[in-house]
Parts: structure tokens; sequence; C-alpha cells
């Protein structure tokens, strides 16, 4: 394609783009070096119904002149990405100078908000997605493997968890995980422990929220590896199974490669998606126990007291996660662009 | 607390007065009422006073919403706002005059609000800014059926529910006899603060946004939070009102400091069994020290800034068609109204009583929101086990710090 062509093909997206993304994300990064200028306040009487006192008030007018002067707040840099409910690096550094070895570092580190919440974010995404990748894999050869007149149901049932909305799964399986739930009872039965609770302790409450994931993430990895097995060419198994191939060779050797490229692509997908969980940290009511990045930009925002530079500040630094996240994959692909052209 | 006492006892003397007032379509002719509300039965019967005035020139709207704590910023900011009134309570009403989002509504009491008594009225700085009808508060709900059978009195403070508890749990009656809305996150940053009023003492320095709870009061609120821990069920930072609801009416449960605006429907017929609905009986909020441990809350209206003074007009006098005699006592069930002529049920005796035991109001501070997050959200390591209490104290500090610091309370 000539360059001019090039250009006018992709002027519409890129405008888009330019629109949609590009713009929030500096809005949000002017938004994270803000926060609001110091209120005003005056001591007042106040009377309600059951009783009179002198209270702090902010004053609204004097706090909007300052906020009108300069509408997007009091400028202070990176601070806030530095303070100690983000990276807090001066509480690191004081706890690994009066550490007492490195477990009670690594509890310290768990203490503070962010880390908490990275933490379980990473977890959950190096956990999550290759068993994802390697279940949806293994449903897909199943499914490949039985009967045609019975895939079109199988494939069906099979698809359920992803149809259904992570908050409502996430919330039908909490209740069934319950105490007085089938799944909660269940477990009590076998272990032999009534008080046996999956919502009670933050380790049970990390496995059940990964088995979570992995349960309703699985169905996209398997329908791609579905329609990728559709395209493996019948040549090849065919002379492979002459050789004397055995099933487990075959899916090695011929069926393997083959996939690679949606192997990769499944992995980006759900890096992606994993680290930003957050439905079910609120489906499962989990946040005691778990808490991820995603969440933590929820509750700045709807939290009583609204902190939009501190949500802008976590969205920054998911954002840089993400990146990174991604970057093995990335240069593999571009590496593998420059080999080809 | 002889002012909310005298609202819960006066007489009807007003009710002859505003049945005149209010006659023919409230007397509205034209203008706009929008409101925003949460989404409970008191203010469906509220709410559906005020539409009452709907039709001719009045053009009406509601929006009942569980979520308008956290649209109703966005929605008066915009000029003209997105509403004409928003229900609101304690917490909410200073978040809105933070900004100056609602108005001072003097003139309009002056002129319609002949039948409100002087303790409905919000003033702050000598300004009118809201009218309570409605007030509310966590109390004790106890099984009085159990509390008998294990041969104890009804607790008057948290040492007496602590013993209590093991009573019934030695008896085995129950496994985990109390249970409170301990979910993380708001409902835990209200239990701190209703345990803390109990010590008696404030939560900030005078005059200043700076905390005062790292000290021996909030060491001894956080330890009888946790020693209530140890009779509770093991998923309690999992619970929040719904679920205590559901899990008292389940009977599983006969000791809890719960909303009194639950109180009617744990008690309707619906939802449990007539044993249990029997033997819950309510009281006075427990003590700590020499204060119950509770906030008071109270529901109104206030009227939005960014609307016109015709439709201000027309939106208060809707709103006072909504807040009748009439429709407090076709209700009595649904809320403790603080409207006079009044005549409380049997399921308002815990916030009365909770009242008249001088329980404090939840602080109308522009800063507490913060404190009230931090709280939520940093003793639970504590609860759980991991962390003691000097920690979660110092935690909470540290996060309450950092928020109020973005949000421009501390330099």
């Amino acid at each position: 394609m000539p360059h001019r062509a090039f250009f006018w093909f992709i002027l519409p997206s890129a405008l888009a783009m330019l629109l949609f993304i590009a713009l929030p994300i500096v809005s949000v990064i002017l938004q994270s070096v803000h926060i609001e200028h110091p209120k005003v306040m005056s001591e007042v009487e106040t009377c309600g119904p059951f009783n009179c006192t002198t209270e702090m008030r902010v004053d609204a007018e004097a706090t909007a002149e300052l906020r009108q002067a300069q509408p997007l707040g009091k400028y202070i840099g990176l601070e806030t990405y530095l303070n100690r409910n983000h990276l807090a690096f001066e509480v690191v550094k004081t706890q690994w100078q009066e550490r007492e070895g490195f477990f009670s570092f690594i509890r310290g580190l768990y203490n503070l908000p962010f880390y908490k919440a990275l933490a379980f974010t990473l977890t959950y995404t190096f956990v999550v997605t290759p068993l994802v990748i390697v279940l949806g894999f293994s449903i897909a050869v199943a499914v490949n493997a039985i009967p045609r007149i019975m895939r079109g149901s199988v494939i069906f049932v099979s698809l359920l968890p992803m149809i259904v909305t992570p908050l409502i799964g996430s919330l039908v399986l909490f209740w069934m995980v319950d105490a007085n739930g089938v799944i909660g009872s269940a477990i009590q039965h076998i272990f032999n422990d009534p008080n046996l609770s999956l919502k009670a302790s933050p380790f049970l409450t990390w496995i059940m929220l990964l088995v979570y994931g992995v349960w309703h993430s699985a169905p996209f990895a398997f329908v791609v590896f579905y329609a990728g097995l559709q395209t493996v060419p019948q040549d090849t198994l065919e002379s492979a199974m002459i050789d004397g191939a055995s099933r487990w060779e075959r899916i090695r050797y011929v069926v393997l490669p083959h996939l690679a490229p949606l192997v990769t692509f499944v992995a980006l997908i759900q890096l992606m998606d994993n680290f930003r969980v957050f439905e079910p940290v609120v489906g499962f009511n989990a946040s005691a126990s778990a808490t991820s990045l995603s969440w933590i930009i929820y509750n700045d925002l709807f939290g009583q007291q609204q902190l939009f530079g501190s949500a802008a500040a976590t969205s920054m630094l998911t954002i840089l996660g993400v990146c990174i996240l991604l970057m093995p994959v990335l240069v593999r692909t571009w590496r593998q662009y420059k080999v080809v052209h | 607390m002889t002012i909310f006492k005298k609202t819960l006892v006066a007489g009807s003397l007003l009710l002859a007065s505003l049945g005149t007032a209010h006659a023919d379509g409230c007397g509205i002719e034209k203008g706009t009422v929008s409101i925003l509300a949460n989404d409970f039965p008191a203010l469906h019967a509220v709410v559906g006073g005020a539409e009452a005035c709907a039709g001719g020139g009045v053009e009406f709207s509601k929006n009942h919403n569980k979520d308008h704590k956290d649209i109703m910023v966005a929605a008066l900011t915009s000029d003209p706002s997105e509403y004409t009134t928003v229900i609101v309570a304690n917490s909410t009403l200073v978040t809105l005059m933070n900004d100056g989002l609602v108005r001072p509504i003097d003139d309009l009491v002056e002129k319609h609000g002949g039948s409100l008594a002087k303790n409905q009225l919000i003033t702050v700085d000598g300004k009118v800014m809201a009218v309570a009808f409605m007030a509310n508060a966590q109390h004790l709900f106890y099984r009085s059926d159990i509390l008998e059978a294990a041969g104890v009195e009804v607790p008057k403070t948290y040492d007496d529910v602590l013993a209590a508890a093991k009573a019934i749990k030695d008896k085995g009656l129950m496994d985990y006899p109390y249970i409170g809305t301990f979910k993380s996150g708001w409902n835990l940053g209200e239990e701190f603060v209703n345990m803390y009023m109990g010590t008696g003492a404030d939560m900030f320095k005078a005059g200043s946004a700076e905390l005062d709870i790292n000290n021996d009061n909030g060491v001894k609120t956080l330890e009888m939070l946790k020693s209530l821990t140890e009779y509770m069920n093991p998923d309690y930072l999992t619970f929040d009102s719904n679920a205590v609801q559901a899990e008292w009416e389940a009977g599983n449960a006969a000791l809890s400091n719960l909303w009194g605006s639950r109180a009617g429907a744990v008690l309707d017929d619906e939802g449990s069994t007539e044993e249990i609905v029997a033997g819950t009986a309510f009281a006075s909020a427990p003590m700590l020290g020499d204060t119950p441990a509770t906030t008071l809350w109270w529901d109104g209206f206030a009227i939005a800034a960014n609307t016109s003074d015709e439709d201000a007009e027309a939106t208060f006098i809707a709103m006072m068609n909504g807040v009748t005699t009439e429709m407090a006592n076709a209700n009595p069930d649904e809320a403790v109204w603080l409207i006079d002529g009044y005549t409380p049920g049997a399921k308002a005796v815990g916030v009365a009583a909770s009242a008249q035991a001088g329980a404090k109001p939840y602080p109308m501070l522009p800063y507490i929101g913060a404190l009230h997050t931090a709280a939520g959200a940093e003793i639970v390591e504590f609860l759980q086990g991991s962390e003691d209490a000097a920690t979660a104290l110092a935690d909470m500090e540290a996060a309450y710090n950092a928020a109020a610091k973005e949000a421009g309370f501390l330099e």
C-alpha cells in the first residue's frame, strides 16, 4: 500500500484513538500531579435534630475563588505517586533499614495499600493466565475429539462461564461458597470441619478468587483454541499417524506448533485482562483479604471522600504495569515482524 | 435529649392547619420539582407525598437510587442542576456544602414551613440548610427468648454484650451469638466510628482536621471490636446490613447493633419465623464508656443552589407536602419520624432510647469521610489477627493524612 493511501486509510481510527484514548490519558496525567486547593475552613455553630455544636465548616465561597484562579488545583508534581497510599518509597526505605528479616520486610510492604493490591493483582495475573491457557487448550482438544452431533451443546455449556456477566457470576459463586451454600457446605462436609469458611481467611479467599478467575476466563481460551484446531492441516496429522506418532506426540509436534501464534494472542489478552481484575473483588465482598489495583481506583472514586488525584495516579501506575507486562510479548512480535520484512 | 423526646411524643396540634394549607394541588401553579433520593420505603413515602403536587404547570421527576451519594455532586454542580432537591443525611449534606451546592432556605421555611418543628431545621452558622424528617441509628437488637434461656439480662454495656454472648455460646444455644455490619469498607468504618463515640472522646483535635485517635481510646475501641468478632460468624468481614438482616431472620444470632431502619423489616411477616419475630426486641445501643457506642443520623431534604428561585420554592412546597404528619402516621414502621404529631411505634424504641441515653450525632465534619474510609480499610488486618492495635491505628492515621492532604484539609 502506498504511504498516501495508508495515511487516509488509518486516519479515522487514528483520530478516534487520539480523541478517546490519548487525550483522556493526558487528562489523567494532569490530574495525577495536582491535588485540591487547601480548604478555607472556619468554626461555626451547627444545629440539628439532636443538639447544637461548634464544628469546622468549609467556606465554600472562598474555596471556590481559589479554584477559579487555578481550576486544576494545586500542582504538587509526583508527590501523590510517592505518598503513603501509593508507592510510599520513604516508608519502604525506613522499613528496609529497620527490617528484622526478609519476611518481616515483606509483611511491612504488604501492609501498604498499593503493595497489598499489587501483590494480589500480580498473583492473580500469573496464576490465572497460564492455567487458563492450559485448561482452555485441554477443553478444546477434548471437545474436538467428541462426536460431531454432541459438540454444539457441549460448546454452549463450556461457554456459559464467559457469557455470565463477571459481577453476576462472582455473586452467584459467592452465595454458593457461603457456609449455607451448595459448595460451601459440601467442602465443610468433605473436610469434616463445620467452621471451615472460604470467605474467612485471606489465603482461602485468594484461592477462591483464583479458581473463579480460571473458571471465568477458560472459555475464552477454549473458543480461540477450538477455532485454531479446525485449521490444523489434516495431511500433516495423517502423515504423523502413519509415522506412528501417538496422540500426545501429534499434539506436541503438530498441533502445538501450529497454534503457537494463538497462544501468544491468548496470553496477551489474558495478561491485560487479569491485570485489571476487579469484579470478583467486589462480587465476592473480598476487599478485606484481597484488593487489586483497579479496586483501589474504584475505592478512591466512590469512597466518602473522592480522591481524583489518587485515582489518577493509580491509573497511571496500572498503565505502566500493563506496559511492563506486555513488553516481552511485544518485543518478540516486533522481532518476528523484522525477520519477515 | 429533651428536644428529641418532645418531637417523638408531641401532639398533633398542627395536623388541622396542614390539611388546609395544602388542600388543592398543594398550592403550586408551575415550576420544576426533581428529586434525587436513596431507595428505601420511608423515602418512597415522602417522595410519594411530594409527587401529589405533580400535574398542571408542575413538572415532576424523581430518582430513587441506592448510589445517589455517588452522583449527587456531579448532578448538582451543573447549572441549572439536574435535581432541584436531594434527600441527604448528616454525612452527605456536608459533602454538598463543601462545594456550596445547596442553598440556605430560611426564607422558604418562614413562608411555607409553618408546620415544621424547630429541631427539624438543620442550621449551619445561623442559616437553615436542610429540613430533617427522620432519625436513624444503629442500636441493640436482641432475642429476648435466647437471653432468657441463657439466663442473662438485656446488655447495657459492651462488656455485658460479651458476657451475654459467652453465656449463649457456653450453653450451646448458638455458635455465633453476635452479629454486626463488619463488611470491610464503609460498614466497618461506621462500626469504628460508633465504637469510638462510645468512649466519649473526640476523633479530631479541636478546631483542626488533625486526627486524634492514635491513643488509649483508639486501642480500647479496636480491642472491643476484636472481642466481639470472637462471637461472630467467621465471615463477618463480608456482612453488610442486608446480610445481617438475613442472618438475624434465619435465627443465627441473638445480639446485634444494627440500623434502626431495619427494625420494621425484621419484624414484618416476611423472611422469618414467628418465634424469631416474637423474640426480637430493641434497646439502646450498648455503652463502651459512659456514652452509647453509636451515632445518630438524620435524613432530610436540601434545596439545590444552582436552580431558579421559583423552582426552589415549588420544590420546597412539594417536599413539605411529602413530610406531613399524616404521611408519618400512615407509615409508622418505616422510620422514626422527626415530624410533629407522629406517635412512635414499638420499632422506634431503640433509636429513641439511644438518643435519650446520650448518643451523639454522626459528626458533620468536612473531613469525616476521609477518616471513615481509612478506618474501614486499615483495621481489617488487626481484626484478622495479623497486626496489633497500635499498628492499625498508625496505619489509619497515615492513610487519613494522605487522603486529607490530597483533599486540601491538611497542609
